[in-house]
């Protein structure tokens, strides 16, 4: 292949790996931003791919397995604020136990309904959209499923308006920066909360069902395998903004594509491929020490409120 | 005369009824059972029979018993490696990587120990896990106690970072020559962790688990750094205007749980495996971070939530088997346990009252 063919197949692979885990990271952002740190977004990633798969391969429409997908991270989120904002359980063992029981759950469901099958059952993936058809390089990039076009072009500049020109994301940030002043000024912080950690579960569970339903078009165990993790480094990559987590997400996805693509063209690297798996990770870790202090973590994330 | 009207108050108080600490885990137990029986029945089974292949049928068979203490065997050490942190106040959340840490060094080492004795072997094995599993916590810790970066994400994304250099390993300089797989060549036989029991799985690994958990009561209730250690956990503020050196506090405990969380790696690779697999942990290092906290952070605590989760491991297997009950219901029980337990800690709080 000549290599701008190789770069145009290199971008629309970049693309197509980062939607999943930026979607995720948007969610975590939004939870973040309300001051709730949801480890739960593994298992909330694996119950959206579970849940997508299931209802899209029983109704036969892809479209309905996604909506099932967006209400399950509904009620994941849900769950996360019952614990961590009504009963104030410690965030990290409620976002880990959250992603254990969705993470048991989705396999006993997989289980009870198909089996042990050794080839996993497929569903027909969502058809790629191609705006520049016929024009060499784009169209090659621009070959994608709607949900990744959604993903950039609507979800993160929502996202950013959302948080940063409205009412509404400025009662978010405000109950995770100061939630004592938040509710002195009227904010009722435990709405805010459920509302910011609903939102970001279901596009936690979306980005787990693109996987499903876009990319593999079946669910095994290792669907996510630690994308969760990595939208959780993103997010502190991106400084808790959504711009900026896209950024971060894209450098991540075209490390990833890279990689991907230089397995697939069984080139002989002088360092092994899982260096470049590990980047990500490490580069988070020197990003945190870099900014230190000045890492603008929101103010109450970790702390639960009580109304005294 | 007319009657005085009684009203019933919940009322906020910090010296909890004697009662509520045994009626708490019975409280979750049955939460738990009402909350996964809609699961078992969906399974078209009976969940009142498969809680008695759950936690019953298991305890009445030795071999199952036996089981039971090998599943429980590295969640009493990430467990305890995890009380150890948590304690302090240092969210470790990294114990899995930690486990990791030290399986490689056991692999390692155990390849080239076969020359010595296993009682020397066993030592430098353990000791060798203890340390890799304190070298990997090391990086954290410190960042945390030199530059304050928040440490549970940074041990959060070093367990990543461990799945993968261990996946190097095994594809690289590791992989078995026979077969091609990406496993580590066996151990030395000299190395291996001797049976405690003929014809069962249970290891020494199991014995030193328990030894563990002792010496985790004895440094939480009877030692000065113990002390240390609570008093930190409780507030850094004012440990550090009781005279106590946070910083060091800190990093020290952060260092033990990790070697501890090492040690579970040695046990598994030297009790179980005898060579190192990509797949050696389903998770033990996150599940020890449940262990604990179910535990309430106390030596006794933890290992009785070790030993439930290795009954409801094997249980969960029993019931796979008879009922046809999908083997995840394991998982399921100990999330949903924890879930109600964290719920019914916070009954402690508060006592009924008359007035």
């Amino acid at each position: 292949m000549d290599p701008m063919s190789l770069l145009a197949n290199l971008i629309a692979a970049t693309f197509r790996v980062t939607t999943p885990i930026l979607l995720a990271a948007i969610g975590e952002t939004y939870s973040e931003r309300a001051g709730v740190l949801n480890l739960g977004i593994e298992g909330t990633m694996f119950f959206g791919a579970l849940i997508g798969f299931f209802v899209a391969d029983r109704s036969g429409s892809l479209w309905i397995g996604l909506l099932a997908a967006i209400l399950g991270g509904i009620l994941a989120g849900l769950l996360m604020a019952l614990l961590t904002v009504t009963l104030g359980v410690n965030q990290h063992v409620s976002g880990l136990s959250i992603t254990l029981l969705l993470t048991g759950l989705s396999l006993f469901a997989f289980r009870l309904n198909y089996g042990n099958l050794p080839v996993p059952p497929k569903v027909e993936v969502f058809p790629p959209v191609t705006i520049f058809k016929d024009i060499p390089f784009l169209g090659v990039i621009s070959e994608q499923v709607l949900l990744t076009y959604i993903t950039f072009l609507v979800v993160i500049p929502v996202a950013w308006f959302l948080l940063y020109r409205t009412y509404f994301g400025l009662m978010i940030r405000s109950v995770g920066e100061n939630p004592e002043a938040a509710d002195a000024a009227g904010i009722n912080v435990y709405v805010i909360r459920y509302a910011a950690l609903s939102i970001g579960g279901a596009l936690m569970a979306v980005g787990g069902a693109v996987l499903s339903l876009a990319i593999a078009g079946s669910f095994t165990d290792q669907i996510i395998s630690g994308r969760g993790w990595v939208a959780i480094a993103i997010v502190i990559f991106g400084n808790w903004n959504p711009v900026r987590v896209m950024w971060g997400a894209l450098i991540f996805g075209g490390t990833f594509a890279l990689q991907l693509m230089l397995q697939a063209m069984g080139l002989k690297l002088p360092i092994p491929y899982e260096t470049f798996l590990a980047m990500p990770y490490v580069v988070t870790i020197i990003a945190l020490v870099i900014a230190g202090r000045n890492a603008s973590y929101p103010a109450a994330l970790l702390k639960p409120y009580r109304r005294e | 005369m007319a009657a005085k009207k009684f009203t019933w108050r919940l009322v906020r108080t910090d010296t909890p009824a004697w009662w509520m600490t045994p009626l708490i885990p019975l409280l979750a137990l049955i939460g738990t059972f009402i909350l996964t029986a809609g699961l078992i029945l969906w399974s078209k089974a009976n969940p009142f029979e498969a809680y008695y292949y759950l936690l019953i049928d298991p305890l009445t068979s030795r071999s199952m018993v036996l089981e039971m203490l090998v599943s429980a065997t590295p969640l009493l050490f990430t467990g305890i490696a995890v009380t150890v942190a948590f304690t302090t106040g240092y969210f470790n959340i990294g114990a899995e990587g930690q486990l990791y840490a030290g399986a490689v060094a056991a692999a390692g080492l155990g390849m080239v120990l076969g020359g010595l004795p296993p009682v020397l072997a066993l030592p430098i094995m353990i000791l060798g896990g203890f340390a890799a599993g304190m070298l990997w916590a090391l990086i954290p810790a410190l960042l945390r106690v030199k530059w304050g970066v928040d440490e549970v994400v940074t041990t959060l994304l070093s367990n990543s970072i461990m799945a993968y250099i261990v996946s190097a390993i095994l594809n690289g300089p590791w992989r078995n020559p026979i077969s091609g797989w990406p496993q580590s060549p066996d151990i030395a036989a000299s190395a291996q962790f001797f049976k405690l029991i003929q014809r069962s799985r249970l290891h020494v690994g199991f014995i030193l688990a328990l030894a563990t958990l002792v010496a985790l009561w004895f440094l939480l209730t009877r030692t000065s750094f113990g002390m240390k250690m609570r008093a930190v956990g409780m507030g850094k503020l004012a440990a550090r205007f009781a005279g106590i050196n946070v910083d060091r506090t800190v990093l020290t405990a952060a260092l033990i749980s990790g070697g501890i969380a090492g040690i579970a790696g040695v046990s598994e690779v030297a009790g179980m495996q005898y060579h190192l697999i990509g797949a050696l942990s389903p998770g033990y290092g996150y599940t020890g971070i449940i262990v604990a906290t179910l535990g309430s952070l106390n030596a006794w605590g933890v290992g009785f939530a070790a030993l439930f989760f290795g009954l409801v491991n094997i249980g969960a297997q029993n019931v796979s088997g008879a009922l046809r009950v999908p083997i995840f219901l394991s998982n399921i029980i100990q999330a949903t346990m924890l879930m109600v337990a964290l719920g019914m800690f916070l009954l402690k709080r508060y006592r009924i009252r008359r007035s």
